[in-house]
């Protein structure tokens, strides 16, 4: 149960993009419309699932100084964490490319653009913050994409519609998606009122 | 081996027109955060405060500055295919240098900037100017491009951090030795709103200045006075 806390934390109340502003850049650029917002929010949520497990292996077992080595490597760590990031998407890319391509070709660029998305980095890097054990991190890589996600769809489909709207003409695009955001922000502070633990029955 | 000698000497160093362009675009015409909307992700958490957006624009202007230098020098034996990598690696290294050079001379601000100084390495605005501009051009000219991106990007931070501090805690500079407490209801403050008879009574700090987003609010007004003031900003899809 404390997983699913974990999890819920992640997704909602200390949402990636809209308490910590990560992975700011991808989430603007591509929230014009909501086919591509959907296809890179999925993208998200698995790369995080999948490079946040490995990099806790790596800083358990490698550059701990309890781990294998038996020497102290954190100052490593950066350069170890992207380099598990930018290859796991490639490997993911190439995955998809094999078995999906219809889905390799709606993702298309954002695909290899996800490296450069700090959501990932800074899942990992919260992950050995906060000291989270093995399951905790899948919890909180798979949390995390998903609130990712669920923000990213939501920012498109308002951005969609208020296409429509008459917009002062120097707020017009990239004003208003801050704006949205900020507003998308406090909206959910609502949910900081949730209880984890009462959720999970603790 | 004379001949690059005279070249480099003429070439490389001058500081002219097309120099001080590189330094002052990015300060207003291409902004990195209000027009390229690049580097928003890392930084925009630590406003809060203003020492600690001081502290992450003087290791985004060296990250961005350095590593352009670097991958401007190799990029003629960079292959295509792993640039990236690269680039990423020389970004890490600086960004590594950087974190432990922190926390060897401020141990506060270090915790304090926590993740932040590590999500230097995947600030866009980087990798964009790697790819943009050091992969394509020679050493000097990436080395001035780095820094003054570095700055445009550090001047919208500085801003928004002025305001945020201000109107969220009423002081300015908090925590460092030039701490100056501006409007508060304690005796401290120089405008002291507890006093009696005060013009300032009514005045009590704004917790929405302290909340994420604040700063996506004051980042929309900027980019709204930017392009009300630069009229060939503005975007017109």
């Amino acid at each position: 149960m404390e997983l699913l806390n974990v999890f819920i934390k992640a997704a909602f109340i200390e949402n990636l993009i809209l308490s910590y502003f990560l992975g700011m850049c991808s989430f603007l650029a591509v929230s014009k419309t909501l086919k591509t917002a959907f296809g890179l929010g999925l993208a998200v949520i698995f790369v995080l699932g999948i490079t946040m497990p490995i990099n806790w292996l790596i800083n358990t077992y490698l550059l701990d100084e309890t781990g294998i080595l038996g020497q102290d490597l954190t100052f490593l760590r950066f350069i170890l964490f992207i380099a598990v990031i930018a290859s796991m998407v490639q490997l993911v890319e190439m995955i998809i490319e094999k078995f999906s391509p219809s889905l390799y070709n709606s993702l298309g660029i954002f695909l290899p653009l996800i490296t450069v998305n700090c959501a990932i980095l800074g899942g990992s890097l919260f992950m050995v913050s906060r000291e989270y054990n093995f399951s905790e991190s899948v919890a909180f890589g798979l949390g995390g994409g998903f609130g990712w996600f669920l923000a990213i769809v939501a920012l498109a489909a308002i951005r969609e519609k208020i296409k429509y709207s008459a917009v002062p003409a120097p707020l017009r695009g990239l004003g208003m998606a801050f704006l949205l955001t900020g507003l998308m922000g406090m909206a959910f502070l609502s949910l900081l009122g949730i209880d984890p633990a009462a959720i999970s029955g603790n | 081996m004379a001949e690059t000698a005279v070249e480099k000497k003429e070439g490389v160093f001058t500081f002219g027109k097309k120099e001080r362009k590189l330094l002052t675009d990015p300060l207003n015409d291409n902004n990195p955060i209000t027009v390229q909307v690049l580097g928003i992700c890392s930084a925009l958490a630590v406003t809060t405060l203003l020492v600690p957006s001081i502290v992450i624009t003087v290791a985004v202007i060296f990250v961005c500055a350095f590593s352009n230098l670097f991958t401007s020098l190799l990029r003629k034996s960079i292959p295509k295919q792993v640039r990236m990598i690269v680039q990423l690696v020389i970004i890490a290294t600086l960004v590594t240098v950087v974190e432990l050079t922190l926390k060897a001379v401020n141990y506060d601000i270090y915790k304090q900037l926590s993740i932040f100084i590590g999500l230097i390495i995947t600030n866009c605005i980087v990798m964009g100017r790697l790819e943009a501009f050091a992969m394509a051009n020679s050493p000097w000219k990436s080395f001035l491009d780095g820094v003054g991106n570095g700055v445009g990007y550090g001047v919208i931070l500085i801003i928004v951090a002025f305001f945020r501090e201000l109107f969220g805690k009423g002081s300015l500079l908090a925590g460092s030795p030039l701490e100056m407490k501006i409007i508060g209801a304690t005796p401290e403050y120089w405008i002291n709103t507890a006093a009696d008879g005060s013009w300032f009574s009514w005045y009590s700090n704004n917790n929405l200045m302290v909340l994420p987003a604040a700063a996506m609010f004051l980042i929309a007004i900027l980019i709204w006075v930017h392009r009300a003031w630069n009229p060939k900003l503005v975007d017109i899809s």
